[in-house]
C-alpha cells in the first residue's frame, strides 16, 4: 500500500504571488507550476513537458527566471512570484504589446514561458541583436512560429527602450 | 474583393492574441470543476504481447481511487470502430476498441484505466496494477523496408500489406531505357510526430437526467468528434456536444480519434463524473499519431538537355499497427506519388506505392501529409539530373517546369490545377537570395575546404480541399465551411464560423473580413468558433482550408447581412439601396443621413412595426462555401535552403531560408508569412533532427523533448517570404490555403541543399533526418547499404 499522495507530508507555504500574498497548505510534493494552476487558478503557466526541457512553464521567483515545473512549490516559500498574468510593469507590457503587434504567438501555449524569458534577458541587458534574442531564446521551445516574430518583438522592445 | 478594400491585405493583429500575452488563454486542461475525476492509463510495454491476466484489486483500493477499467469495462458503453476507407477495400485496420482487450499491437497502446481524485492519485495507483504480458513477436519492418518478409511476423494480422496502389502514364520504363542521362537514388525517410507543445487533452460530462454528453477537446475538428461519440456511445447527433477550447498547436496531430481520449469520454458515460484527461509528454511520443516512415527509391532520365524523359518511384511506408481513425492512414503514401511530378513536365511516369502495417504506434496526418516526401524525392532527382548534363539546378527546372494551364484540368497523375506560376515564383526567389552571388560564393569557399550548399523545391500543393477527398472513402467529415453572422439588438456583429483555430489566426481573418464588408473594426466582430453547439456545421482545420473556404463563406454572409440591413435601411432614409455605404458600424445615406447598427438593430428586434409592411427579415445570413468546379485549390511556390556543413563534425547549419508563395488573395500577410515561416522550420526540423526511433523490437527509444529534438531559437534563420499572388476564379475572395506550404516545401530544399554541400566529397546524405552522425558514416564509407 503507498501512502496517500495527497495526504502524506503536507507543508505550509506562504509566498506573493503577482504582488498578492498567498498562504497554503499543499502536499509537500507539489511542484510550483502544478501549485499555481491548480491551487491558485493562474493557469496561464502552461506545462508542456514536465520535465524541464521546453520552457512553456517558465515564470519569474524573486526577479530570475526559473522553470515552474522543477521547483517545488515549497521551494518558493517566502518567495516574490510573478507569472504572465502580473507581467504587468512596464516592460512586461511593452513585451505583450509587442508580442501582439509582432504576431509573436501563434498557438500562444509557449508563450507565457517566452513573455518571462525575455522579461529576465532583457532587464540583464540583452543586446538588441537577433543572434543574442536567438540564444537567449534557446530554452524556450515554439512550435508555431518559427521564432522569427519573435525575435522580431524582442528587439522592438530593447531597441525602444535604447531609444528613450 | 473592392478595389478600394482598406482591410483585406492589412497585417492586422489579432484580438485573440492579446488575451493570450496576459495570460487568459483557455485551454483544454485550464478547465476545471469541483469533483472532476482525472483518469491515467497502463499502457502496454510491449510492441506485441498477449494479455493473459491482471492483479487490479490493490490499485482499486489506492487513496483517491474511483475505479480502475478495463476492455470489458468500457465495452458496456462504448463500441468498438475499425477504420475503413471505401475505395481501398483491402485496407484492412484491426478492430479497435478503448481499451485493448486480449491483444495489444503497439508500446503505449492504452490497456487499462485509472479514475481518481486527482492525476497523482491515479498515477500512484497505477503503480500497484499488475497485467500479465505474455510477449508475442512483433512486426517491426526492417531496415530495407522493400522485403518486408525478412523478420516480418505473419502472425501478427492479416493482411500486413495495408496499400499497394500504381499510377501510370505513359511508358517509363522505355522512356529510361532511351535516356541519355539516367540518376537513381534511395531515400529513407524518418518517422516524425507533430509535437504540438500542449498535449492532447479532454474533458468530458455525461449529464444522466438529460442523456446529454459535452465534451470539451484539444482538436482540430469538433464536428467530426461529435459523430464519433455519438455512434460509439449510441446518442444522437443532437445530444452531443464537443468544443475545442483554445487549442495549443495541432498541425494534424490532433486531427484524429485516439483511444485514451475515448476511453476518458466513456468513464465519463460510464460513472457520471467528469473526467479528464491530458496527455503527458512521454504519452505524447508513445501515443500521438506518428507520420512519414518510408523508403523510395527513384530513377529519372533526362535528354542532353536535361529535359525530362521518364521517371520511376517505387515507394514503401511504414503505418502503425492500426490505420488511424477515421481518416486512415494511407495518405502519406498516396500523396507522395500523386505529388512527385507535379509540378514539371514528366512524359512518362510510374509510381508505385505499398505500405504495411508493423508494431508501432499508429500513422496519421502530420502537416503537409506526403507532399514534403513528393517534393523532396523529385526536387533530389531533378538535382542528380542537373549534373549528370553538366546544368545548374535552377536551369534544369525551368526547362521542365509545366505550362500553366489555359482552363482548369488534371495532370497526368491527376493533380487538378487552376493556375500555375513557379516560373515567375522562382524569378523572384534566385533574384531575393542573389543566386548568382551564393553559387560564386560556394565555389570559392570550396577552395578553402568549406562546404555551402543550395537547394531549390518547387511544389504544388493541394489546400482548400473539398468533400471529394473523404466522400468517396465514406469517411463522415464534413468539408463544406459555413459562416453565420448576425447582427445583435445591440448593434455588434457576431460571427459564428465552422472553421477552427488552433494558433493559424484565421479567425483573426475572418474578422477582417467581415469588419471590411460592413464598415466595423475587426476587433468589434465577436468570432465564435469551435463549438458544436454554437456554430454551423463543418469540417474545422485540415488541408489548408481555413480562409479559402471559411473565408468565403464570411465574405457571402458579410456581403448578404449587408444586404438585408440595406434593405431595411434605405426606407428609413429615405433613398436607394444603392445609394447606401458602410461605416463607423452604421449605414449612410446621401447627404450624410446615418442610422446606426444598433438603431437599425433595435428597430428590428424591438419595433418592426415603425418599417414598410410591419416586418424585416432577420439580420442573421448563413452562407456556405466548397470549390463549385474544383476539388481543391492548388498552390505553388518554390522555396531555397542556403546550408553549410561540417565535414569534421557532421553538423550542418542553415544560412539562409527564402519562400516564394503563390496562395491566392492574401487577407493578413503577418498571418500569412508567419504560417509560412513556421511551417519551413517545422520542415527543417524533420530534414535536421526529429525522427521517432524505434528499437528492432519496437520499443520507442526517444520518448522525450530532450531526446527527440525539435528546432530551437538559436538552430534556425531568418527566413525571407515573398508572394505572387493569384487569385482563385472559384470564390470572390480569390484566398487559397497556405497553413502547409512552408512544411511541404522545406524538406526538398534541405535535401538538395545538404547534398548540393557534400556533392565535391562524392557522397550524398539519403536517411532524413540528416543527422551529424549520418552524414559522417557516408563521408566515411561506413552506411552504405543504400548505394
Amino acid at each position: 500500500m503507498t501512502p496517500d499522495p495527497e495526504a502524506a507530508g503536507t507543508v505550509r507555504v506562504q509566498m506573493a504571488v503577482n504582488g498578492r500574498p498567498v498562504n497554503a497548505e499543499i502536499p509537500a510534493c507539489t511542484n510550483l507550476a502544478d501549485f499555481l494552476r491548480g491551487e491558485l487558478g493562474l493557469t496561464g503557466t502552461h506545462l508542456g513537458c514536465e520535465h524541464g526541457v521546453c520552457g512553456a512553464c517558465t515564470l519569474m521567483v524573486d526577479g530570475a527566471a526559473v522553470r515552474g515545473c522543477l521547483m517545488l512549490a515549497v521551494q518558493a516559500d517566502g518567495a516574490e512570484v510573478t507569472t504572465v498574468e502580473g507581467l504587468d510593469d512596464p516592460l512586461g507590457r511593452a513585451l505583450r504589446e509587442a508580442f501582439v503587434a509582432r504576431n509573436a504567438l501563434q498557438c500562444g501555449f509557449c508563450t507565457p514561458g517566452m513573455l518571462a524569458t525575455l522579461r529576465e534577458a532583457i532587464g540583464a541587458g540583452l543586446v538588441p541583436e537577433r543572434a543574442a534574442v536567438r540564444a537567449a531564446l534557446s530554452g524556450n521551445f515554439c512550435r508555431c512560429t518559427g521564432y522569427e516574430a519573435i525575435v522580431d518583438a524582442a528587439l522592438d522592445v530593447i531597441g525602444g527602450r535604447d531609444a528613450r | 474583393m473592392p478595389a478600394d478594400s482598406t482591410l483585406i491585405g492589412r497585417s492586422v493583429p489579432r484580438a485573440a492574441a492579446r488575451r493570450t500575452v496576459e495570460g487568459l488563454g483557455r485551454y483544454t486542461d485550464d478547465l476545471d470543476a469541483a469533483g472532476v475525476a482525472h483518469v491515467a492509463f497502463l499502457r502496454s510495454p510491449h510492441a506485441h504481447a498477449r494479455v493473459l491476466g491482471m492483479e487490479l484489486d490493490e490499485a482499486r483500493a489506492a487513496p483517491g481511487v474511483i475505479g480502475v477499467y478495463t476492455a470489458a469495462d468500457l465495452a458496456a458503453v462504448c463500441a468498438p470502430w475499425q477504420t475503413r476507407l471505401a475505395a481501398l477495400p483491402a485496407h484492412v485496420s484491426p478492430p479497435q476498441q478503448a481499451l485493448a482487450g486480449d491483444i495489444v499491437r503497439y508500446q503505449g497502446e492504452p490497456v487499462v484505466a485509472v479514475l481518481a481524485t486527482s492525476r497523482r492519485a491515479a498515477e500512484s495507483a497505477l503503480e500497484l496494477a499488475f497485467v500479465d504480458f505474455e510477449d508475442l513477436e512483433p512486426a517491426i519492418l526492417p531496415a530495407d523496408i522493400f522485403e518486408p518478409a525478412q523478420g516480418f511476423d505473419a502472425a501478427a494480422w492479416a493482411p500486413q500489406l495495408a496499400l499497394d496502389r500504381q499510377i501510370a502514364h505513359g511508358d517509363a520504363g522505355a522512356a529510361l531505357e532511351g535516356a541519355a542521362h539516367v540518376v537513381r537514388h534511395r531515400f529513407a525517410f524518418g518517422r516524425q510526430t507533430a509535437v504540438s507543445l500542449e498535449g492532447r487533452a479532454v474533458r468530458a460530462e455525461y449529464d444522466r437526467r438529460s442523456g446529454r454528453l459535452s465534451v470539451q477537446q484539444s482538436h482540430q475538428a469538433p464536428f467530426q468528434m461529435q459523430q464519433i461519440y455519438a455512434e460509439l456511445f449510441g446518442l444522437p447527433l443532437g445530444r452531443v456536444q464537443v468544443a475545442a477550447p483554445d487549442v495549443g498547436g495541432a498541425f494534424g496531430g490532433k486531427l484524429h480519434a485516439f483511444p485514451d481520449e475515448i476511453a476518458a469520454v466513456a468513464l465519463a458515460v460510464l460513472t457520471g463524473r467528469t473526467v479528464k484527461f491530458t496527455a503527458d509528454r512521454l504519452e505524447s511520443f508513445l501515443a500521438d499519431a506518428h507520420a512519414r516512415e518510408a523508403q523510395a527509391e527513384a530513377r529519372l532520365g533526362v535528354d542532353d538537355d536535361g529535359r525530362i524523359l521518364g521517371m520511376e518511384i517505387d515507394f514503401a511506408a511504414g503505418l502503425g499497427a492500426y490505420s488511424i481513425y477515421p481518416r486512415g492512414s494511407v495518405g502519406d503514401a498516396l500523396q507522395a506519388i500523386q505529388l512527385a511530378p507535379a509540378a514539371y513536365r514528366v512524359p512518362s511516369y510510374a509510381g508505385r506505392a505499398r505500405a504495411w502495417f508493423q508494431n508501432k504506434a499508429p500513422v496519421g496526418a502530420y502537416r503537409g501529409v506526403g507532399q514534403p516526401i513528393a517534393f523532396a524525392l523529385m526536387e533530389q532527382m531533378l538535382d542528380l539530373a542537373a549534373a549528370a548534363c553538366g546544368l545548374d539546378p535552377a536551369e534544369i527546372r525551368r526547362r521542365n517546369y509545366r505550362e500553366a494551364p489555359d482552363t482548369p484540368g488534371p495532370t497526368e497523375t491527376g493533380v487538378v490545377l487552376e493556375s500555375f506560376t513557379t516560373r515567375a515564383c522562382l524569378d523572384t526567389l534566385l533574384a531575393e537570395m542573389d543566386y548568382a552571388g551564393l553559387r560564386a560564393e560556394q565555389a570559392a569557399l570550396r577552395a578553402k575546404g568549406v562546404y555551402r550548399g543550395i537547394g531549390l523545391t518547387s511544389f504544388v500543393e493541394l489546400t482548400g480541399v473539398g468533400a471529394q477527398l473523404y466522400g468517396p472513402q465514406q469517411v463522415r467529415v464534413a468539408a463544406q465551411e459555413t459562416c453565420r453572422l448576425s447582427l445583435e439588438p445591440d448593434g455588434t456583429l457576431t460571427c459564428r464560423t465552422s472553421v477552427t483555430d488552433q494558433g493559424q489566426g484565421t479567425l483573426g481573418g475572418l474578422a477582417q473580413i467581415v469588419a471590411e464588408t460592413l464598415g466595423v473594426a475587426p476587433h468589434a466582430v465577436e468570432m465564435i468558433a469551435g463549438d458544436t453547439a454554437a456554430t454551423p456545421v463543418g469540417g474545422g482545420a485540415w488541408a489548408s482550408r481555413g480562409m479559402a473556404l471559411g473565408g468565403e463563406a464570411a465574405l457571402r454572409a458579410s456581403r448578404g447581412l449587408a444586404a438585408r440591413l440595406r434593405a431595411v435601411a434605405a426606407p428609413l432614409l429615405q433613398c436607394e439601396e444603392a445609394a447606401l455605404s458602410f461605416s463607423d458600424s452604421g449605414v449612410e445615406g446621401p447627404g450624410g443621413a446615418r442610422l446606426s447598427f444598433r438603431e437599425i438593430a433595435e428597430t428590428v428586434a424591438f419595433r418592426p412595426y415603425l418599417l414598410p409592411g410591419g416586418t424585416a427579415p432577420a439580420l442573421e445570413v448563413t452562407e456556405s462555401f466548397l470549390p463549385p468546379d474544383l476539388p481543391y485549390l492548388a498552390t505553388n511556390g518554390v522555396l531555397a535552403a542556403h546550408v553549410e556543413v561540417s565535414p569534421d563534425t557532421g553538423l550542418t547549419r542553415v544560412l539562409g531560408f527564402w519562400a516564394v508563395d503563390d496562395c491566392g488573395r492574401i487577407v493578413n500577410p503577418m498571418l500569412v508569412d508567419g504560417q509560412i515561416r513556421g511551417g519551413v522550420v517545422q520542415g527543417i526540423g524533420a530534414a535536421l533532427f526529429e525522427e521517432c526511433r524505434y528499437s528492432a523490437d519496437g520499443q520507442l527509444l526517444n520518448g522525450s523533448l530532450v531526446d527527440y529534438r525539435v528546432p530551437m531559437a538559436a538552430d534556425m534563420p531568418d527566413i525571407v517570404v515573398r508572394h505572387i499572388e493569384t487569385p482563385t476564379h472559384q470564390s470572390a475572395l480569390g484566398a487559397k490555403g497556405v497553413g502547409e506550404a512552408g512544411t511541404v516545401g522545406a524538406l526538398g530544399a534541405m535535401w538538395c541543399a545538404v547534398n548540393d554541400a557534400l556533392a565535391p566529397l562524392g557522397t550524398t546524405v539519403r536517411r532524413q533526418p540528416f543527422t551529424p552522425e549520418h552524414v559522417l558514416s557516408r563521408l566515411h564509407g561506413l552506411e552504405e547499404e543504400f548505394d
